[in-house]
């Protein structure tokens, strides 16, 4: 039992950084500029990475022969256990920044909580991670600011992003049943402590880039448990089209 | 938009105690996203441990006219080059 718990909480981990890398791959030839397009398609890879690592792992803990690969390409969207906010489209590359920045604020502390995870596998996994995820809300951070105090356009964009993005934050420290239980043998982070830490970071670079922000209200919820968005479902066509149409083909 | 961000030269030192050496330049806004996208850019490979930019604007360079005034006359005067010595075995790295 306590295994399946841990391997839905790596799922659940690993999910967010797959779905939220293959989300940024989508800028992959189309950034703004070059400079860009390569910073964003690089924080793709490092969570395709994170990905990897947590999958492994996942794999090794459930014990019958799925790969890393099965869980990435042959799983459906209801068995995908990330939250909603990392699935949303891209729109455009403010709202791209957005939500890369509400996630990363999480990420951060959420990685850095489970360093002290009591099991030692995804201890070291966040410890890895996490030199990747600082880098990651540091460039969000700055992209922030810039976009945020930028032109009456940007700002307005940034703006609008924020309030549109905002009821997908609250999922991000709603405790699933299987992290309640995780937190109790001190594996799974809780979420509530973040919370605080992160509301001052997300304040703090909302001030320095002129966005108000929102105030709590109404949450949007369900992708712990796999009640998902329809937009998911596209994005796992998209990223699994090779695995269902030539099942089991290889470079 | 990448017409009006300044350019930039990009310097990258490969490893601690080495010289940084110029890799190239690259578009940015201002210096912090400047260091951010030679990160990006140009360490992608572990190429490098610490980098330095600066506008192009700020580096003044030699005038190709002057090639011949400049350095014609080092040609001829190869007993600068230090290889008239003997140098000791225990010398290494020159």
């Amino acid at each position: 039992m306590k295994e399946n718990l841990l391997l839905d909480y790596l799922l659940q981990l690993g999910d967010n950084a797959l779905v939220l890398g293959q989300r940024l791959a989508e800028w992959c030839g189309h950034g703004p500029i070059l400079e860009q397009d390569m910073a964003i398609t690089n924080i793709s890879l490092d969570l395709f990475g994170q990905t990897r690592n947590l999958f492994q792992y996942a794999a090794k803990v459930e014990g019958k022969g799925r790969t890393e690969d099965n869980l990435a390409f042959l799983r459906d969207a209801i068995q995908f256990k990330n939250v909603l906010l990392v699935e949303l489209p891209n729109g455009d590359f403010g709202r791209t920044i957005v939500k890369q920045f509400l996630y990363d604020a999480y990420n951060f502390l959420n990685y850095t909580a489970l360093l002290n995870s009591t099991d030692k596998q995804l201890a070291a996994i966040a410890e890895k991670s996490l030199k990747e995820v600082t880098y990651h809300l540091r460039f969000s951070s700055e992209w922030m600011i810039r976009l945020g105090d930028g032109t009456a356009e940007s700002h307005q964009r940034m703006q609008t992003a924020l309030d549109d993005l905002w009821m997908y934050t609250g999922e991000l420290f709603e405790m699933s049943e299987v992290e309640k239980e995780l937190v109790k043998t001190g594996v799974a982070v809780d979420l509530e402590k973040l919370k605080s830490d992160w509301s001052k970071k997300v304040r703090e670079i909302c001030d320095e880039a002129t966005l108000k922000v929102p105030e709590n209200g109404w949450m949007q919820k369900g992708g712990k448990t796999g009640v998902h968005t329809e937009n998911l479902g596209f994005l796992l066509a998209d990223m699994q089209y090779l695995q269902r149409a030539y099942p089991g083909q290889q470079w | 938009m990448s017409n009006t961000w300044p350019l930039w030269e990009v310097f990258i030192r490969s490893k601690q105690g080495i010289h940084h050496k110029h890799v190239g330049s690259l578009h940015a806004p201002d210096e912090e996203v400047a260091i951010e996208n030679a990160r990006d850019v140009y360490t992608r490979r572990q190429e490098g441990v610490s980098i330095w930019v600066v506008e192009s604007k700020n580096i003044t360079a030699s005038n190709p006219e002057d090639s011949d005034a400049f350095y014609e006359p080092a040609k001829d005067k190869i007993y600068r080059h230090p290889t008239f010595y003997d140098l000791p075995d225990e010398l290494k790295h020159i």
